[in-house]
């Protein structure tokens, strides 16, 4: 049996990892685009403030993209390093999208970022805007494929097990591509890292405005920040919706642990805006609901219903039951592959195999399971649901802040009244960490959300593991904390200078704190 | 396409990507733990810095993509030697913190210690992952004790120093000399003064050291070193199932391909014949020569030892039968087909675009080009 300790440690290792990686690459994904305009600009006009404006801009996108790749490399490691199972079971399916990654995007975002610090000087104006753009086109086609692997977790289609080789096997890749969990999720992720890097613009912009540097400088980034964000912000809610959408098709558990939803309710289901949900006795204190939302969001109809957790728990335990003679009849048929009755049976309830093994976490011989156990895993497949709740909660509030404060900017930068709208620009600094909070909460409700899986009904996370001591993990996490830890300083000190100096640290003798100093 | 013949294809395809990456990203990599000793100060090493600095992130990504590849189409090699080699890994990952910010963050601050700290920074991403890569090259022709259970879960018995045993470091070295010298031969090629003239004295001196221990680790394997042979399953066209085959070890087997494809004795020969070559340019003081050569070590002395290894990608010495083959290490028919695809389709355009980035950066690199430009490059 596996321990766990080595099972939680492994989870939270890569709970760290990915968290630290995320709050790297939101901003390049959007900022990419945002040099990409600003270099248009300056194709267009031949004006040097736009160039310095993505020279400086670009410095600060540098910054931050030396640690997104430091920790990507990270992550596509700890598959093999930590969850050595996980990669056996799925690395057909699941490799494929990350090493399309490699070839089609990372290749393109890497080869051109170089050509974008130091090609100034050796390429035409539109040669150098097509770097920057095929820069950030490789950064999001990145997120793409990293996406479509991630979207098959959540919704595994296109592959079946393959009880010779123990694996699951690809049957149809262009189900993996065009699986509609991972383009809703692409174009949210995409959109929230459009978001992040328009906060960021804005923010800093406000500041040079409210110490009244750089005018001219923070004044056209302020506006195009504030028109991409605007864009971005309501995308970000649309797109959510749709990915919220899929998630009722696809996951269940999930939508119903977001909800804190216990009871099935008569369509179309009431929205809960705040509630203290209580996991033991599968109830809600001080709930506050909108009646019909939900049923509207998750369905789109009237009339479907959206199950509670008690209802999919005891869907569950039906498939558990039925899951555990697939997982008999798995064992028996590797011992004699050619036994056809045996093969019958394994083939009446494969598709519940993945329900059968959550009982591994209690038992080796699934053969031994009691109605208790069964009982105890059925509880497992719903995701605690206080944080789920919360999470989700808190992201999209921020969201509506998102487009609140994009309005209010959108609507002053088109009357040209930002300067002297002091409440704005303060407004906009306060709002720099805003978006780092709201993807972090959105990994939470995706990821956490999708326990007790791995593979969403396929491969539980207990199974998914490398067989590993539990010092190893301890030092291996004690490792990367210190190292994490150290790498944000001397990130968030680079961060603070550069943004400080603005586009004086250019060098071009042009700026506020140069002419000062002379 | 039959199954067997795309598995061959594979284990070409998977060669020809840690090639690549020996080229490509091993350059900057010699480049990093040349660093402190050609570079003697700040400004010969940002020129040394600046000679890879538009390069080293797309060349990295050889790595990435490596790793990748094998994920996707050796999924069992991928959890095996990632889990097995758990301290080793961590290491050389751990090693590659130091690139990325070392690069970008080292010339932003002025304080000569805070660039010290970097450059050394660099010296171990560019000499940690070499010596590490060749360690674990050296363990494959030992062996390494893993098994598999029934459901193909993978254990690794053994520890991190039981890797550290005398064949396997010598590998290290053959592996760091190799890499140090493709750097030695950019350097060669990319900049002028003193740091060329330093870097050609390193090429020479790291010629030689690669031809002895290359040489003396084949000697090794040889006479001193048993390896493994499939007795029965394990068939090429079968689905990959490690434990349906038997396998032995014996003395003499590392060496059986050579009699049985006399062709393959081309890749020592070349190894042996390009460090020659490189050896004399670096002499004359001809790095793009020189430079090619190098390339062509790195083809030779990495299809060496696939070429010796094969059909197995990693032998199991505590459970032989656990072993993992070229065979039975692969993923599906159709995903080997759908990924084949694949790199036909985009690695041509990989090669393409990079050599255009190259072309665009040509020229030397020079002290007066880092004075004049000391707030825009690295």
């Amino acid at each position: 049996m596996i321990s766990e300790s080595l099972v939680d440690l492994s989870r939270l290792q890569f709970a760290v990892t990915a968290l630290y990686h995320f709050l790297f690459v939101p901003l390049t994904l959007g900022l990419a685009w945002i040099l990409v305009i600003m270099e248009m600009v300056y194709v267009m006009t031949g004006k040097e403030i736009y160039r310095d404006m993505v020279k400086f801009w670009g410095k600060l996108f540098g910054i931050n993209f030396a640690l997104g790749v430091t920790t990507g490399i990270t992550l596509e490691f700890q598959f093999g390093t930590n969850w050595a199972y996980y990669s056996h079971y799925v690395g057909d399916i699941f490799g494929a999208p990350l090493a399309i990654e490699g070839l089609l995007a990372f290749f393109l975002e890497s080869t051109f970022i170089g050509l974008f610090f130091f090609g100034w000087q050796r390429l035409s104006k539109v040669g150098h805007l097509i770097a920057t753009f095929l820069m950030a086109l490789g950064s999001n086609l990145s997120a793409l494929l990293i996406l479509v692997a991630n979207g098959w977790m959540q919704d595994p289609v296109g592959a079946e097990f393959n009880f010779q080789t123990m694996r699951m096997e690809m049957t149809d890749f262009w189900a993996v591509l065009f699986n509609p969990t991972a383009q809703a999720k692409f174009v949210h992720t995409l959109s929230a890292g459009y978001v992040t890097g328009a906060v960021f613009v804005l923010g800093i912009s406000a500041w040079y405005l409210l110490k009244g540097r750089d005018k001219p400088f923070a004044l056209r980034s302020f506006r195009i920040a504030a028109a991409f964000g605007f864009a971005s912000a309501l995308s970000v809610i649309v797109l959510g919706d749709e990915s919220g959408y899929t998630v009722t098709e696809s996951q269940q558990s999930k939508l119903a642990a977001m909800e804190a939803m216990w009871e099935t309710e008569p369509a179309p289901a009431g929205l809960t805006l705040f509630a203290l949900p209580d996991q033991a006795a599968r109830t809600n204190h001080y709930e506050i609901k909108i009646p019909y939302v939900m049923g509207i969001i998750g369905t789109r109809t009237l009339s479907t219903e959206i199950p509670g957790i008690n209802d999919i728990i005891a869907m569950n335990r039906a498939r558990i039951e039925k899951g555990q003679k697939a997982v008999i009849a798995l064992e028996a048929l590797r011992r004699d592959p050619k036994d056809p009755t045996v093969k019958a049976v394994f083939d009446q309830y494969k598709s519940d195999l993945g329900f059968g093994l959550l009982l591994k976490k209690y038992v080796a011989d699934v053969r031994q399971a009691t109605p208790e156990m069964m009982d105890k895993a059925a509880e497992d497949t719903i995701p605690k649901v206080a944080p789920m709740f919360w999470s989700f909660r808190l992201m999209v509030a921020l969201g509506v802040g998102f487009l609140l404060l994009f309005s209010w900017a959108f609507w002053a930068s088109a009357r040209n009244r930002i300067e002297n709208n002091r409440w704005l620009l303060k407004t906009a600094i306060w709002f720099i960490p805003a978006p780092w909070i709201a993807c972090e909460l959105g990994w939470v409700v995706a990821e956490y959300g999708r326990q007790p899986w791995t593979i969403y009904g396929v491969l539980p996370t207990h199974l998914s593991t490398s067989t590993l001591s539990v010092g190893s993990i301890v030092f291996s996490l004690g490792g990367f904390i210190v190292f994490y830890t150290g790498l944000l300083i001397a990130e968030m000190y680079l961060m603070f200078k550069y943004a400080r100096l603005g586009p004086s640290s250019l060098g071009t003798g042009k700026y506020h704190l140069e002419q000062q100093g002379a | 396409m039959d199954y067997a013949t795309l598995k061959f294809i594979w284990w070409l395809l998977v060669g020809a990507l840690l090639i690549g990456f020996a080229i490509m990203d091993g350059h900057d990599m010699g480049v990093g733990a040349l660093l402190p000793f050609v570079g003697k100060n700040d400004t010969e090493r940002r020129v040394m810095i600046n000679s890879i600095a538009p390069h080293w992130e797309g060349n990295q990504v050889w790595f990435v993509t490596a790793g990748g590849a094998i994920f996707a189409a050796w999924p069992f090699v991928y959890a095996t030697a990632f889990s097995g080699f758990y301290f080793a890994m961590l290491a050389v990952l751990w090693a590659l913190f130091f690139r990325p910010v070392g690069f970008d963050y080292r010339s932003k601050v002025a304080d000569p210690r805070w660039r010290s700290f970097w450059d050394w920074g660099l010296f171990v991403g560019g000499a940690v992952p070499p010596v590490i890569f060749g360690v674990a090259f050296g363990n494959l022709f030992l062996g390494v004790p893993f098994q598999f259970d029934d459901t193909l879960r993978v254990t690794y018995t053994g520890s991190f120093f039981g890797l550290l045993t005398p064949f396997p470091l010598l590998c290290g070295v053959v592996s760091l000399a190799m890499l140090v010298t493709q750097g030695a031969h950019y350097l060669m090629l990319r900049t002028d003064g003193d740091v060329a003239q330093r870097s050609r004295k390193a090429a020479i001196a790291f010629n030689l050291i690669l031809a002895a221990t290359f040489a003396l680790a084949g000697a090794w394997l040889a006479y001193g070193i048993p390896g493994y042979a499939i007795t029965s399953g394990g068939l090429p066209g079968a689905p990959s199932d490690p434990l349906a085959k038997e396998v032995v070890q014996q003395t003499g087997e590392w060496l059986a391909n050579y009699s049985r494809y006399p062709a393959t004795l081309l890749l020592p020969a070349l190894a042996f014949a390009s460090i020659a070559i490189g050896l004399i340019a670096a002499i004359k003081n001809k790095g793009g020569i020189a430079f090619i050569a190098s390339s062509l070590t790195c083809t030779g002395i990495i299809g060496t030892a696939g070429a010796s290894l094969f059909p197995f990608v990693l032998p199991s010495s505590s459970h032989p039968q656990s072993s993992l083959t070229a065979w039975d290490a692969t993923s599906s028919h159709f995903t080997l087909g759908i990924m084949l695809g694949v790199v036909i389709l985009f690695l041509p355009l990989v090669v393409i675009y990079t050599s255009w980035a190259y072309r665009v950066m040509r020229g030397k690199v020079t002290g007066t080009f880092i004075e004049q430009n000391s707030k825009s490059v690295y």
